[in-house]
C-alpha cells in the first residue's frame, strides 16, 4: 500500500514538473495557461489519491477529497478569468486561432476599437 | 522514493520561480504563482504521507482556496487597469 501511495505521489509530482516545463518553454501567455491549468490539476489529483492511499484515516481522506474538489472547481474559473483579462488587455494572435468569440463583445464595449 | 518526490517538486518550484521572476506580463507572474502554490500543496501532502500524520491537511485545503481568491482578484485588477 505504501509503494502504491509513493508511486502515485511520484506520478503526480512528475505531471506538475511537466506543467512547469510547459510554463517555462511556451511562448504565449494563453499557451502557458493551458499547460498550467490542465497538467497541474491532474498532478494534484494524483498526489491527493496517493495521499489517501498513504494516510488511510477517514478524517484525512475527507480533507484530501475537499482539497481535490476545490481544485477541480476553482482552477477552471480562475484560469478563465485570467485568460479573459489577458485577452482584453493584449488580444490574441490570430495566426494561432481563427475563431474569436469575444470580438463582438469587444466591439460592443468600445465602438471603433 | 519519497525523497524523489521532493526532488521533483523542488525542480518544479525552481521552474515556476524562474517564470515568476522573468514573466513579461503580470498574467505570467500570477500564472507562475498559481503553480508555485499548487506545488506547495503537493509538497505538504507528500510530507504528510512521510510523517504519517494529517495534521496539516487543512492548510492544503485553505491554500487551494486562497490561490483561487488571489488569482481571480488579480484578474479583475488586470481587467480594470489594462496591463
Amino acid at each position: 500500500m505504501t509503494a502504491v501511495s509513493h508511486l502515485l505521489l511520484l506520478c503526480g509530482a512528475s505531471f506538475m514538473l511537466l506543467a512547469a516545463v510547459g510554463v517555462v518553454r511556451f511562448s504565449d501567455v494563453l499557451a502557458r495557461m493551458h499547460s498550467l491549468s490542465k497538467a497541474t490539476t491532474l498532478g494534484l489529483v494524483l498526489v491527493l489519491i496517493g495521499g489517501a492511499f498513504g494516510l488511510r484515516d477517514s478524517n484525512d481522506i475527507t480533507y484530501l477529497l475537499l482539497g481535490g474538489a476545490l481544485q477541480f472547481v476553482t482552477s477552471p474559473i480562475g484560469t478563465n478569468m485570467l485568460a479573459r483579462s489577458t485577452y482584453l488587455a493584449e488580444g490574441i494572435h490570430h495566426d494561432v486561432d481563427d475563431v474569436d468569440e469575444l470580438a463582438d463583445l469587444w466591439s460592443v464595449d468600445e465602438p471603433g476599437a | 522514493m519519497i525523497t524523489a518526490v521532493f526532488a521533483v517538486l523542488g525542480l518544479t518550484g525552481v521552474l515556476f520561480g524562474y517564470r515568476f521572476l522573468r514573466g513579461p506580463s503580470l498574467a505570467d507572474r500570477i500564472l507562475a504563482l498559481d503553480g508555485l502554490v499548487a506545488t506547495g500543496v503537493a509538497a505538504l501532502i507528500a510530507r504528510s504521507v512521510q510523517t504519517g500524520s494529517g495534521s496539516f491537511l487543512a492548510v492544503a485545503v485553505v491554500l487551494t482556496f486562497v490561490n483561487f481568491i488571489s488569482t481571480s482578484t488579480i484578474a479583475r485588477f488586470i481587467d480594470g487597469q489594462g496591463r
